[in-house]
């Protein structure tokens, strides 16, 4: 594997690793290494870095909705250019295209059911080029982004075995 | 030591003398001592800490579902033999025949037992190396016959120098034992070396038995079996399981692989002692040929990653370490602390709660060793190597 495809595959399971850690554990130098990141933060492969709450386990939870949308394609460009105008509410945090029944599947995220309600009557659903929506309320996650939310009971190992 | 009048008096004792000669493992004895404290980071282990992936434990619990729950043939499900041949085929370059020269087998522990048994007669020897799986001089002895190591050095990467190996056969050698990737060292045979080794068996009429238990795990470049070199087939008994690679060893399955007589042999003693593997075992391991490689090259990978940062730290402290090409285990010299392995590990892990094995347990040069095996959370390993440079600093 590529030095640039080691160093994306790790950083994408811990964005957190510091450079001197992807170095001692892929035996590439430093400087390397923070030279491949910066390109590709500067060619944009690396897109951003963020955490990955369990609100489960948090005080603060949100109502989330997965969205179906049937759009209208445009003669230029497709799907594109309404896609991208829907994923310029800050309330909506993921938006794909998708085959099947719908065009693009949306996460939408607000304070409470009222909050996403509104969003879709008012913003989304009277959206240029929206043909549809359905919308489905996310009752609860058990994994996202390759994190299980909650673990196996723990079992331990022999300390010593040959 | 003057025997005092008490000790003459002891009734004999009633367990065979092979038996009673047997040494107890040095690392029973170690065990026993980490198991009476608590929060201890082990890098003591020799199986994965990875659960077994997840659609081989599926596969078991469907096997279950199913009802399968029989005996199978003495030799193993044919569909595992099958698909064992298959990749062996595939991985080592050498090709059996699923029906007559491959037998499933209760681990490679029961295999090594049983293919030892199947050929050694009193007074036969056994050439093995040193430092090796703390099974090998037992087994041989169980099966009456004398265990002559050969001393791997690190200067060598404790790979098996044939010259060296040459000198220890004698007209009563019948049978050399190999592992590589090898427990405890993480050495493995290079190619030339491989053909050098396999020209002194063909000379000598010597049959081979390697252990390629580690095999999936070697990090650079493999070269194929010794069973695949010219005149070997015949003479070598491939020995291979799941345990490792596939991080099932609580499944208890190995297989080996050798010419029809040798595996009817050993079919012969594994019918009567052992009857057959269990059948949620065989049916998980065939879902690891058939499906497993994604998971297994992704914990191969998470090895690699481990083994550079322990190697980097070993060196960094002055406890030097060849760079291990296979397996999971580091072995580390300590010869620049001063102390012997022995009581290196145990006030390691009195004062620091970090577990390793003493080098001793492994055979009769390893007092300036300690094995550290890396199957252990890049955390956890982070953690006993600071501890462990605490307590370098301190000694
Ligand atoms: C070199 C070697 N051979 C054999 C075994 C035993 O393997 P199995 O679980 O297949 O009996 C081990 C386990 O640690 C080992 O290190």
């Amino acid at each position: 594997m590529e030095k640039k495809e080691k160093i994306l595959e790790l950083l994408q399971k811990n964005a957190r690793l510091t450079t001197s850690e992807l170095s001692e554990r892929l035996n590439i130098d430093i400087e390397e290494i923070e030279s491949i990141i910066k390109r590709c933060e500067t060619e944009n492969i690396i897109r951003g870095y963020y955490t990955l709450i369990n609100e489960d386990n948090y005080h603060i939870k949100k109502v989330r909705a997965l969205i179906e949308v049937s759009i209208r394609p445009e003669r230029d460009g497709g799907f594109d250019r309404t896609a991208r105008n829907i994923g310029k509410f800050p309330e909506v945090t993921d938006v794909m295209l998708i085959s099947g029944n719908c065009d693009l599947q949306l996460i939408v995220v607000g304070e409470n059911l009222n909050d996403v309600a509104n969003f879709v009557a008012q913003k989304l659903a009277p959206l240029d080029g929206v043909l549809s929506t359905r919308t489905h309320f996310i009752l609860k996650k058990y994994k996202e982004a390759g994190f299980q939310f909650e673990n196996d009971e723990d079992y331990e190992r022999l300390k010593i075995t040959p | 030591m003057m025997k005092t009048m008490n000790d003459s008096k002891l009734p004999p004792s009633r367990v065979a003398k092979h038996i009673d000669a047997l040494p107890n493992s040095g690392i029973r004895d170690f065990f026993e001592l980490v198991m009476t404290m608590d929060d201890v980071i082990s890098l003591g282990v020799g199986e994965p800490d990875f659960v077994t992936p997840w659609g081989i434990r599926e596969a078991t619990i469907y096997s279950l579902e199913k009802g399968h729950t029989s005996y199978t043939s003495n030799l193993g499900l044919l569909s595992l033999r099958q698909a064992v041949c298959r990749y062996v085929k595939e991985n080592y370059s050498v090709s059996y025949d699923p029906v007559q020269e491959c037998i499933i087998t209760v681990g490679v522990s029961e295999a090594l037992d049983l293919i030892l048994r199947a050929l050694l007669e009193p007074g036969d020897e056994v050439v093995y190396h040193e430092p090796c799986y703390v099974s090998y001089p037992a087994c041989i002895q169980m099966a009456q016959a004398i265990p002559v190591p050969v001393t791997t050095k690190q200067e060598n990467n404790f790979s098996l120098v044939a010259d060296e190996l040459r000198q220890k056969v004698t007209p009563k050698t019948k049978v050399v034992l190999l592992n590589f990737p090898n427990n405890p060292t993480g050495a493995v045979l290079t190619c030339d070396q491989k053909s050098e080794i396999a020209k002194i068996a063909v000379d000598n009429d010597l049959i081979v038995i390697t252990d390629e238990i580690y095999s999936e795990l070697t990090y650079e470049d493999q070269c194929k079996s010794i069973a695949a070199f010219p005149g070997m087939k015949n003479r070598t008994v491939f020995l291979h399981g799941f345990s490792k690679a596939y991080a099932m060893t609580g499944y208890r399955i190995g297989y080996a692989c050798g010419p029809k007589d040798l595996i009817d042999a050993m079919m012969k003693i594994h019918q009567y002692s052992m009857l057959c593997a269990s059948i949620m075992g065989q049916e998980a391991a065939l879902e690891a040929l058939q499906h497993g490689k994604n998971d297994r090259e992704l914990m191969k990978s998470e090895y690699l990653m481990r083994r550079n940062l322990i190697v980097k730290r070993f060196n960094s402290l002055n406890l030097t370490c060849v760079n291990p090409q296979g397996a999971f285990y580091v072995y580390p010299n300590i010869s620049s602390t001063g102390l012997d392995s022995d009581f290196f590990a145990k006030s390691l892990l009195q004062e620091k709660n970090v577990a390793v094995v003493p080098g001793t347990a492994f055979g009769n040069h390893g007092k300036n060793y300690i094995r550290c095996s890396y199957a252990v959370s890049i955390d956890d390993i982070e953690l006993a190597m600071t501890r462990i440079s605490e307590f370098i600093s301190e000694v």
